[in-house]
């Protein structure tokens, strides 16, 4: 794993690092209440919490134009939330509310908004990554510099949608960018029993495109790994694979499935907490007073309050409303 | 016969022990089926009895599984893969359908592909529409496998049995709403020939056709009609392929009145074919239109209050049954 956090942190500036503080927290606290209220029945369905692994979509988005596009799966409030999507909008489309980003019609795994560069997400794994190269082949078609990013989790490196799709990428050299957030288990099967190369990186040996490891905890290093595959995506000389180290702290759903995971690995993940590890460099650095932080955190906790207001307060759709997204009529 | 009750997901699991146990040709494959018993506990156990050889957690490749189990089929192998819902079947679609049903028939009967794919579909788990699928008419349009539908514990054991012996390949769908339901199920070995409709009650005035849960559905309705002074059969085909025909023409016969009652989209559904068989070889018998019942014609939304009204239910199917007890003979 390449840059180290501190030393390349000067030349950020300090409102996209508060910027990058006040996602993860956001991310943090919404995930939080989505755990409470799936325990209450509040949130119908099936979701995927995404504490432990805030660097990666805060380190990627923050490395994004807003006119660039994300594509996300099944565990995809992250990506939402650091990509701009109001927490109001996301909370109602987990509770099934009509103000909800997809209408209380996609629920949990489907969150998109074009407007700020969602543009889709799909709760089929590996699913996103050949739509997200269409979406990039678009992009040059239509001599626009936007770049793409598809999400996904180790498990998706091992569908033929993945290796389909990097392929086509890579010889059309489309401006897209594969992040692969190794939490090192789809579900509860680790990648020393399901991925044969031995780094997720370097499938992209196969591909002819860079394959970069990074510390997923990180999101200074998150960041800068992906502005350097933005730059290159947006001169037109293809895609990157940039695998994130990471670590699930919940289970892989609201449900426990079983042990398959040792406590102490959970544990020792915990204590790489990387909201923990960007505030300590704030600090320590001397970036930010302490009650700046703060500050942002109180305006989270009233952000997520009025997002579960909002959500409750909204209507439910019914089936003749919802009869009519089917066709474009 | 032992008058014991064990749920639906145990009922599955004593079929596989004990296929296991007898054949050892028999092995398993599959997403998290291993370490975990699989995501619905339906393999619990037997990782632990049968060990990795045999009990095989894969990647999320479900073209590699699909295939995998025919080519093991074919060489002499008798696979039991899980494809964990039955969204993802259509994943391994070129597999499943140019490959699985078409071998044996293209090699002039040289080849024989003795393979089971087990899946499951939800109901009422809000999932949205990657995760809520259920489409059988669409597998019953392809000639050359098989296709379970089992509602209760005994004939999921029965049936997954006689899948496993068979020698043709069976696409076995399991509902996951019934995973916990309760029944009777003899401590002695038993197998249900593939392609037998099973009469579920007795009744004189209408036949109500119930696949899957619904049979659960129709039995609570047939017991209120009871009160009423309405006698109402049901019959459960069990298999959608073989297809029991002489059980649908008898009851029919019987009662001259049809009502269908599905959990799949209506169009094209199961229910379509059920009355057109009706149509063509029971027409005189008839004294009344044939209703049909079944999901709508839009993909199973995610919001709660839409999805409840997605699905035909008992209150839909009493009206229907008074409706077609108005006409007389
Ligand atoms: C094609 C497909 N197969 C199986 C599943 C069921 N499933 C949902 S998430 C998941 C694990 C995904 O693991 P990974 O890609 O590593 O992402 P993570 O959940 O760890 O973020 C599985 C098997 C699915 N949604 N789609």
């Amino acid at each position: 794993m390449g840059l180290n956090m501190s030393s390349s942190i000067s030349e950020i500036s300090k409102e996209v690092l508060l910027d990058m503080y006040y996602k993860m927290i956001l991310i943090r606290r919404f995930e939080e209440k989505v755990v409470e209220l799936y325990r209450a029945g509040e949130i119908p369905g099936i979701a995927h919490g995404y504490i432990g692994e805030e660097a990666v979509a805060v380190g990627v988005c923050s490395a994004l134009r807003k006119d660039d596009y994300i594509l996300s799966t099944h565990r995809g409030h992250g990506h939402s939330l650091a990509k701009g999507i109001h927490p109001r909008y996301l909370m109602a489309e987990l509770f099934g509310r009509k103000t909800g980003v997809c209408k209380g019609i996609g629920g949990s795994m489907h969150s998109t908004e074009p407007e700020v560069g969602v543009i889709f997400s799909s709760a089929i794994v590996g699913g996103n990554i050949p739509i997200a190269v269409g979406v990039a082949l678009a992009m040059k078609m239509q001599r626009r510099d936007n770049v793409v990013v598809s999400f996904f989790g180790d498990g998706a490196t091992n569908t033929g949608a993945f290796h389909e799709a990097l392929n086509l990428a890579s010889i059309w050299k489309l401006p897209v960018i594969f992040v692969c957030e190794n939490n090192f288990y789809a579900i509860s099967t680790h990648v020393s029993r399901s991925v044969a190369a031995k780094e997720i990186a370097d499938r992209a040996v196969a591909y002819n495109i860079p394959g970069k490891v990074v510390d997923g905890n990180d999101v200074i290093e998150v960041y800068k790994t992906t502005l350097e595959a933005v730059e290159r995506a947006r001169r037109g000389e293809g895609p990157t694979l940039i695998e994130a180290r990471t670590y699930r702290w919940l289970d892989h759903g609201m449900y426990y499935l079983g042990p398959y995971r040792p406590k102490e690995e959970v544990e020792a993940w915990k204590q790489r907490c990387p909201i923990k590890r960007l505030k300590d460099l704030l600090l320590s650095k001397g970036i930010v007073a302490e009650d700046v932080l703060v500050n942002i955190e109180r305006r989270v906790e009233e952000e997520i309050e009025d997002a579960v207001k909002f959500a409750r307060e909204s209507e439910e759709p019914d089936l003749d409303f919802v009869k009519q997204f089917v066709y474009v009529r | 016969m032992a008058a014991r009750e064990i749920t639906y997901v145990q009922a599955l699991n004593e079929a596989l022990r004990e296929e296991m146990r007898r054949d050892e040709r028999v092995f398993l494959m599959g997403e998290d089926i291993g370490i975990i018993g699989g995501v619905f506990k339906v393999t619990q156990g037997l990782y632990e009895e049968f060990g990795p050889e045999r009990v095989r957690d894969t990647p999320i490749s479900e073209t590699a599984i699909v295939g995998a189990a025919i080519g093991a089929a074919i060489a002499g192998m008798r696979p039991v893969a899980e494809i964990m819902y039955m969204d993802f079947l259509m994943c391994a679609g070129d597999q499943l359908i140019n490959h699985l049903p078409k071998i044996r028939f293209m090699t002039g009967g040289k080849l024989k592909v003795p393979a089971v794919i087990r899946t499951q579909y939800g109901l009422y788990r809000y999932a949205a529409a990657q995760h809520s699928q259920f489409y059988p008419a669409f597998l019953m349009n392809i000639p050359g496998f098989y296709i379970e539908v089992p509602s209760t514990p005994y004939d999921a054991k029965g049936l997954l049995k006689s899948a496993i012996r068979d020698e043709n390949p069976d696409i076995f769908i399991e509902c996951a709403a019934l995973y916990r339901i309760k029944g009777p199920v003899p401590e002695e070995e038993y197998l249900i020939p593939l392609g037998q409709a099973d009469i579920k009650r007795e009744g004189n005035d209408v036949t109500v056709f119930a696949l899957s849960y619904m049979v659960h559905v129709a039995l609570s309705a047939a017991k209120k009609l009871e009160a009423e002074g309405i006698s109402v059969e049901v019959v459960d085909p069990r298999t959608l392929n073989p297809f029991d025909k002489r059980t649908l023409i008898e009851s029919v016969k019987k009662t001259g009145r049809l009502v269908i009652i599905e959990p799949d989209h209506k169009t094209a559904g199961v229910g379509a074919e059920v009355a057109a068989i009706v149509a063509e070889e029971a027409y005189e018998y008839l004294n009344a239109p044939v209703i049909r019942l079944a999901a709508e014609d839009i993909p199973p939304p995610f919001s709660p209050k839409a999805y409840n009204a997605f699905l035909p239910n008992e209150e839909k199917l009493i009206n229907a049954i008074k409706k077609v007890m108005k006409y007389k003979r």
